[in-house]
Order: structure tokens, then sequence, then C-alpha cells
């Protein structure tokens, strides 16, 4: 346990919780944008494990870690416009249509790694930026500026999804038809068109979450290799009440416990490995019941929309 | 989707429906499969029509089904049929509790019970693994210093008795009872009727009298215990054992999310549910054939699956217009539809 504490291992862990958290901030960014024009999409999961496979795929058969990162923007995108189609023109119920979007995301996945790679295979992913004088700091140095470009771009997309949300039009407007979209509707915003915006945005982003994780982390593409993270992502967007700061905290703590838990492992703390994984499901649902009865979701979240007459 | 995967699509889905109905043991292989989808779809249906969405089938099949082997191992001597009863019963009672945690979580703490169920089980998944590696492991293994995470197999005496030659045992006699149990739970019971009541209109139930967070919890609680019995069931009639391969999918064969799926196929009625599972079933075993055959992965039934919820929850809408205008024409021309045909349902996030 003493281990646990030396300076090298709180710096080791602090450095994994903030790589850790990148996926999960593309995937609740997306879903706070979605979830503040009252669209619940739950089929995260689905879009991060196509995300991560055809970027996967792509990088291996071109080579381009770009074009890998381009596929899984363009698979998300696809995914979301269904998303969209289904929800908004057909007002499916959005929880269980999210679910189906999951098992057809978590089946097609499968069946195209199956067809097409076969078999476990790594690929060169993203480098560590190296940035002159800061990454060399102590301390600071490896836990905030020694990753890679995916991970930068995780954090940056906070501050740019706060000033979108909250100092532009688009973002008034979002928030207008997740509270109240048959006031949004009276006065001349399109509620069906920013719908469709903010989930395919959220489709793009989570496809980004899951290229993320297999081009960006990991560097392998595995079946069922998001494990959850598209749900506990959906979480997140709660334990943050809809606001891109809160996400960011959530998502922080998330990776944080998690990398923690992942130290244990290696550094053999006598807790079983199987319990230790729990720990960050677990603090999930006490942080939801601390949080969700004090903060008010969007008034129209999940209630699909329909002009009168 | 298939002519995609350069398969035969002919011989691939004739692989499906030999491979589901082509001999007496495919037959009960498909409702053997099936079993487990129709007990956790008639949870699913006690939860949908009281307006919960209950994503937990896993996790509850999980922890039922180890309260299940738990007895069944702990105590050795009992006579076969008190035990089974005893065991179907644990299962009950472990599904019951991890839905009603799930159900306490929403009524009194306001936590969307989608999210309580996803995270309620990806725990009992890692206990699942937890108990199987260590304090529930096969003594053998541990003889044989192999770690391969499974319990003792249960006694012979308290096997459910199965329908030699095949592998369909009692199971599916149980599930197909219970779907009438729940169709008169539902619909003739002041119970059910107090479920329907809260999912049609909790705000107009509460009017009425009924303490709707009970009932919420009411609802997720039987819908657990279903899943829990599904659990339970596939250890005394299938396996004769728990086994783990670290995923929730070894254990339940991802019955906990096709149960959804084959609720919402039957309309989320349970009578409608029992086709339905058999349907799925079908599709289950014969994606196996169809694997072996046309070499097409048994996960496009996954994919397919997925696409089957998203359509039929879309189709939703057309019931709902002919609804309205059904009601329209009744209420005389000229007027507008009632205006709560208009309301979609409402669900609390």
């Amino acid at each position: 346990m003493a281990k646990l504490f030396s300076a090298s291992v709180l710096i080791g862990i602090l450095a994994s919780g903030v790589r850790l958290a990148a996926p999960y901030l593309y995937a609740t960014i997306g879903e706070t944008f979605g979830q503040r024009s009252g669209v619940l999409n739950l089929g995260v999961e689905g879009q991060m494990l196509l995300g991560a496979f055809f970027a996967f795929y792509v990088t291996l058969v071109t080579g381009s870690l770009w074009l890998g990162m381009l596929a899984a923007a363009g698979v998300g995108a696809l995914m979301g416009l269904a998303m969209a189609f289904v929800t908004v023109n057909l007002q499916a119920e959005q929880g269980i249509s999210g679910i189906g979007f999951y098992l057809f995301g978590l089946g097609l996945s499968d069946l195209l790694f199956q067809k097409l790679v076969g078999t476990v295979k790594t690929i060169q992913g993203f480098p560590s930026v190296h940035i002159p004088v800061l990454s060399d700091l102590p301390v600071l140095g490896p836990v905030l500026f020694q990753h890679n470009v995916v991970v930068y771009a995780a954090y940056a997309l906070v501050p740019l999804a706060w000033f979108v949300l909250n100092k532009t039009t688009i973002g008034l407007k979002i928030r207008s038809v997740g509270e109240n979209p048959q006031a949004a509707d009276s006065l001349g915003i399109r509620v069906a068109a920013v719908r469709y915006y903010t989930i395919i945005q959220g489709g793009v982003l989570s496809g980004i979450a899951g290229a993320s994780l297999s081009i960006g982390l990991l560097n392998v593409f595995q079946q069922n290799m998001t494990s959850g993270m598209g749900f506990i992502a959906v979480a997140l967007v709660y334990f943050g009440a809809w606001r891109p700061l809160g996400v960011l905290g959530g998502s922080l703590l998330f990776s944080m416990v998690n990398a923690l838990q992942l130290w244990m492992q290696v550094l053999g703390v006598p807790i079983p490995s199987d319990l230790a994984v729990m720990m960050p499901y677990v603090l999930t649902i006490l942080v939801l019941m601390a949080t969700v009865s004090k903060v008010r979701a969007p008034s129209a979240l999940a209630k699909p929309f329909e002009r009168e007459g | 989707m298939l002519l995609f995967l350069k398969a035969n699509p002919l011989e691939a889905y004739w692989a499906l429906v030999v491979g589901a109905f082509g001999s007496t043991n495919a037959i009960a292989e498909t409702l053997v499969k099936a079993t487990p989808l129709l007990l956790v779809g008639l949870g699913i249906c006690i939860a949908f029509q009281g307006n919960v969405i209950n994503i937990g089938g896993e996790g509850q099949m999980i922890v039922g089904a180890i309260l299940g082997t738990w007895v069944g191992l702990h105590f050795q001597h009992w006579p076969g049929w008190l035990m089974i009863t005893f065991a179907l019963a644990m299962g009950f009672v472990g599904g019951a509790i991890w839905g009603g945690i799930a159900g306490a979580l929403k009524a009194y703490f306001g936590v969307n019970e989608i999210l309580s169920t996803v995270m309620m089980n990806a725990i009992a998944v890692q206990l699942m693994n937890y108990l199987l590696r260590g304090p529930m492991i096969d003594p053998a293994q541990a003889a044989m210093a192999s770690k391969i995470p499974q319990t003792a197999r249960l006694a012979m005496a308290y096997r459910l008795p199965r329908l030699a030659p095949t592998r369909l045992h009692l199971g599916a006699l149980i599930a197909l009872v219970l779907a009438f149990v729940v169709y008169i739970f539902l619909w003739r019971t002041v119970w059910g009727y107090r479920i329907r009541a809260v999912g049609k209109n909790p705000h107009a139930a509460r009017y009425g009298g009924i303490p709707v967070k009970r009932y919420v919890v009411l609802a997720l609680l039987l819908s657990g215990a279903f899943a829990g019995l599904a659990g339970v069931i596939q250890v005394y009639g299938v396996n004769y054992r728990m086994i783990t391969d670290g995923s929730a999918t070894g254990f339940t064969g991802g019955a906990g999310f096709n149960g959804i799926v084959a609720a919402l196929f039957g309309h989320l009625h349970p009578i409608g549910t029992i086709p339905a599972s058999i349907l799925f079933g079908a599709l289950l075993v014969g994606a196996n054939k169809m694997q072996r055959v046309a070499q097409v992965p048994s996960a496009l039934i996954t994919a397919l699956n997925g696409l089957v919820v998203v359509f039929v929850v879309s189709s939703e809408i057309w019931r709902i217009r002919r609804q309205r205008r059904r009601l329209a024409a009744t209420a005389g021309e000229g007027e507008e539809a009632p205006a709560e045909a208009a309301d979609a349902p409402e669900k609390p996030g």
C-alpha cells in the first residue's frame, strides 16, 4: 500500500487518468449537445464501437491515422443521421431506439472485424507530442504535457463547447429547443433542424471517441472494446449537469478512479481485481444519486416534438 | 447485408431455417434458446407497461443465477424437487433485488433507470467474475491448480428434468406458464392495473391515489425477478454450473438484451412475447448453423436485432397517427383530435 503513494506512482496515475479521460470527453461533449436540444441518444456505445472499428480498419489499410479519424467521424455522422431521422421524423421512443442502435453497432463492428481483420493486429498510433519546456517540467510535464494530439484535442473541445453553447446564436437555439420546443418553434427556430444538427454532431464526436480509443490510446481493435464506456458517458452528462465544465469534471473523476484501479492491479495491491474494476461503476451510481436530484434536466429531454396543426 | 459479406444469401438463409427447425433436436434447441428470452421478455413487458426502461436483464440474470447456484451447491442433500423450487425462488429474489435497487434509485433519488441498470450490469459481471474465480470456484479446479472460472457441478438430482433425447428442459414449460400468469397479473389484478396506470400517466395516477413511487419500484423489481429466474433456469436446465468468460454474454448468451427485442417484437404483451421469443431463439440457433455453412459471423444477428428494435420503435408513430385519426373521426367533423392523444408518452429524465 505504501508503494501506492510514492511520487512516481502518483504521477503515473494522474497521467493515465488525464489520458483515459479523452474518449469520455469526446463522447460526453457530443451527448451534452444532444441532450441540451432534448434528445437522449443512448446509441453512443454503438457509435463509439463503429467509430473505433472504422478508424482502426482504415488506418490499417491506408496507413494514415488521419484518414482513420475521418472514417470514424463519417460513420458517426451516418449513425447520427439515422438516429435523427428515427427520433425527429418518426418520433420513436429515444431510450429504446438508442438501445437498438447500440446493438446494431455492437453486432456490425464485431461482424466487420471478423470478416475484414480476423485476428488481433496492432497499428502504429499517434506519437506523443513533445512541447518544449512544458513537457520537461517536473510532475506537471508527465501529467499534462506528454500526451498525443488526440488527447489534447479532447481537452480543447471543452472550452469550445462551452463557448458555442453559451455565447453563440446556435447555442441559444439549442438550449431553447431543449427547454421549450413549442416556444422555440413559435419564434421561428426550426426545431427539427436544430435537433438534426446536435444528433449528427453527437454522432461525429462519438465516432471520434471510439477512434480515440482504438487508434489514439490502445492501437488495437477488439470486439466490444468500449465495454460500456458509451453508457458511462451518458451517465456523466447527467453528472455534469449538462454543462461542458461539469462534464469535464465527471470524465476526469471517472478516469482517475479507473487509472487508480489499473495501477493497483499493476502494483499487486491485495484487492481482487474484479472488485477493483467494479469501483468506477459503483462510484458512478453513488455520484448520480448525490447529484441528479439537485440539478434540473432540460425540460424537453427525451420528448419528441410535433408541430401542432 | 449478406451479399455485402460475399455469402450466398439463399444458402445462408436456408442454413438458418434448417439450423433452427430442421430436426427434432434443432426445434428443441430453438426452444431452449427461446426460454431465457421469454422470461426476460416477460419482465420487460412489466417494466415497459409501467413506463420504466429496464436495460439490466444481463445483471439481473447473473445475480439470480449466483444466488440460485449458491444454494444448490451449499445444501447437497435435499430432495430434488424441493431444491429446484428453492433455487428458482432464490433466482427470483436475486433478480428482484438487482432490479429493485434500480427501481429505488429511480423512485427516491431520481436516477435515470436506464443508466443505473447499465451500471448494475457491469457490477454484476464483476461480482460474478470475482465469485467464480475466488469463493465459488469449483474445488476440482483448485485441486488441479487450473483456474477456469466456474463453479462445481450441481448434483444430478437438482437438474431440471429434460425431455430426452433433446436438451429441452422443464424451464421452457415454466416460462410458458408464467407468460399467462404475467398476462393475468397485468390485466386482471389491481397491482397490474396500477403499474399500467403509472406507466400511462404518472400524474393522473398520483391524482387517482396510487403511490406512484412504490409502483415504479415494483415494476423494476418484478422485471428483475423474471430475469433472475431466467438466469437460474439457465444454470439448472442447461449448464448445471455457472461459468464465465469474463463478459456478461458468456453466461447469459445476451438474453438480457435480446429479451428486450423479443418483448418489443411481441408488442409488450406477455402472450405476444411467446412467438417472438421462439422467433429470436430460432434466429440465434440458426445463426450458428449459418456461421458454419456460409461463414457468416453470428454477430450479424446482433446487428439485425438492433435494426429490429429501431424499426419496431419507429413504427409506433403509424399506430399513434391511426389512433388519432380514429379519435378525430369519432369526435365529429371539424373538431380537433383530443389533446391527450397527441401527447407522446412522458418520460421523466
